[in-house]
């Protein structure tokens, strides 16, 4: 489990578009780089991330090693009813992380 | 050639061949953006990439990419940096659910080069912008 910043409104009108904002503790290891003794550092980083909201797409990324260490995304979802948004990302050793926060549309 | 020479000589060989970062060929770059939208012409327009011109820090550059279009029109938008050892940033794929068709992220730039947004539209089509940009201190060197 890696620390996760999410920023989503608590509440929101019917069909305002919501801005939601994503920080994920990660160090995104590129693979490019090399240890002190000259030995390659091995590739690890997030390279999928999927956002729905009530089981419907909002966002379905794709990561590569050119995103900074600490992956930050910032997207929009459009308001509709109440329920949940959920995020799922996987890293390089296949584990997968899942948070979720509630939305109640007034 | 004394010992001296040698040293400085063979360290002005070996030095930049180590710390010059690796850079994606033309080709490996055209081939990463033909995977991910296919053949279809990257008509310049509509879409807005927002880059800083001048980057003090590779390690962190802020990135922020839109298209005027509706969401439902706008299938993804894919990001490429041509002068990385991997030409790929990020691919964003959007959903019934998008609210508006842009993104926000930050990248590593290896060196100065043009950062590429490509928009692709449902229909198939793609619309693209780029910004050439300076970097000072480039990433993936320690």
């Amino acid at each position: 489990m890696v620390r996760v910043l999410i920023n989503v409104p608590k509440t929101a009108r019917r069909g305002e578009v919501i801005e939601l904002k994503v920080l994920i503790s990660h160090p995104m290891e590129t693979g490019q780089r090399r240890n002190d003794m000259g030995q390659p550092i091995p590739r690890d980083i997030i390279h999928s991330f999927r956002c729905t909201y009530n089981n419907e797409l909002v966002l379905d990324a794709d990561f590569y090693p050119a995103i900074s260490a600490n992956p930050f995304l910032s997207f929009t979802a459009l308001a509709e009813e109440s329920g949940q948004i959920v995020m799922t990302f996987t890293d390089d050793h296949g584990v997968e992380q899942t948070e979720s926060r509630a939305i109640t549309v007034a | 050639m004394n010992r001296r020479r040698f040293l400085v000589l063979s360290g002005a060989i070996l030095l930049p061949a180590i710390w010059a970062p690796a850079r994606a060929t033309p080709a490996e770059v055209k081939a990463a953006i033909r995977r991910a939208v296919g053949d279809a012409p990257l008509q310049p327009g509509r879409v807005k990439l927002d880059v800083p011109v001048l980057v003090e820090n590779g390690n962190a550059v802020a990135l922020a990419a839109s298209i005027d279009a509706l969401p439902g029109e706008v299938r993804a938008m894919h990001v490429f940096a041509d002068g990385n050892p991997l030409p790929n940033v990020g691919s964003f794929r959007f959903g019934p659910r998008t609210g508006q068709p842009r993104i926000a992220t930050r990248m590593r730039l290896a060196t100065s080069q043009t950062v590429i947004a490509i928009a692709q539209m449902t229909d198939g089509t793609c619309f693209t912008d780029s910004v050439d940009l300076l970097v000072t201190l480039a990433a993936c060197l320690e």
